[in-house]
């Protein structure tokens, strides 16, 4: 009999605090590819991760361009952070980041959101920051199933083999 | 190279079960192959495999987004017909790769 124990992954819980393009995607490619691989999955948006589920921002996140160091131009150069000031600069690079990712078949955050509730994702807001920002329920896209406490969330989070994983 | 028969007919596959010449696929095959799976197939599913296979034949990468524009069903009744990991379940009983795409 085999009684190595089975380390799987069964359940992930993921937390987004911030909602810049990169930041919502990285999320989002996580939170799909667990739904796709049959992996139960919990994505909590918070502070400003909530931009990626109000319905009137969650398909106009920008990228940030100032104090980005990682940040190169068409062909690789890196892009002076004091360059990011330059009006329209940011409306610019967010484009291209837009038009890079759906070259892959990366789908926009709203029909990214439909992926994941159809395979039995489930989506949620963070209490705390709602009040914060003064959102009310009907600001956010159908997609969230809730608006959580962070008590709330963790014991959403409980189970053998569940990780939570801050992006 | 590993091999498997299934309905007397005698394929290759790789370490994980997927086949590794699409040509040697049947339906009567996939029918085995889902009984693995604990799937039985109705015509939705074979609709839904046709659509994978001339998508692989034809070159094109596979991803769970591409069911949306099959014009046979969603991406819902897709977790549906195979349920818990589709892509994979369903590109394994299609006879195909299973799909290196992340999204």
């Amino acid at each position: 009999m085999n009684t190595e124990p089975n380390y799987a992954i069964k359940k992930v819980n993921l937390i987004c605090a911030k909602g810049a393009i990169e930041d919502v995607y990285a999320t989002l490619v996580m939170g799909n590819g667990a739904v796709m691989e049959g992996i139960e999955t919990n994505i909590f948006f918070t502070f400003f991760g909530l931009d990626a589920i109000i319905k009137t921002r969650m398909d106009k996140l920008h990228t940030g361009v100032v104090g980005n160091p990682a940040l190169r131009l068409p062909g690789g150069m890196r892009m002076a952070s004091l360059l990011g000031i330059i009006p329209g600069m940011e409306a610019f690079t967010s484009w291209m980041m837009k038009s890079q990712m759906a070259d892959l078949d990366i789908p926009p955050v709203s029909e990214f959101m439909d992926l994941i509730t159809a395979g039995g994702g489930k989506i949620y807001a963070c209490k705390l920051a709602m009040d914060m920002f003064k959102f009310k329920q009907e600001d956010l896209s159908e997609h969230v199933s809730g608006i959580l406490t962070i008590g709330e969330f963790y014991a959403h989070a409980g189970g053998e083999g569940s990780q939570i994983i801050f992006t | 190279m590993a091999q498997k028969t299934y309905a007397g007919i005698t394929v290759d596959v790789n370490e994980e079960g997927y086949f590794t010449n699409p040509a040697q696929w049947t339906k009567e095959i996939a029918v085995e192959i889902a009984k693995e799976e604990g799937l039985v197939l109705t015509g939705q599913h074979f609709a839904i495999m046709d659509f994978l296979r001339n998508k692989f034949i034809g070159g094109e990468a596979l991803s769970i987004r591409s069911i949306n524009h099959s014009g046979v069903l969603d991406v819902k009744t897709f977790y549906q017909l195979f349920p818990g990991a589709p892509l994979k379940k369903a590109t394994k009983i299609a006879g195909i790769p299973k799909p290196v795409s992340c999204i």
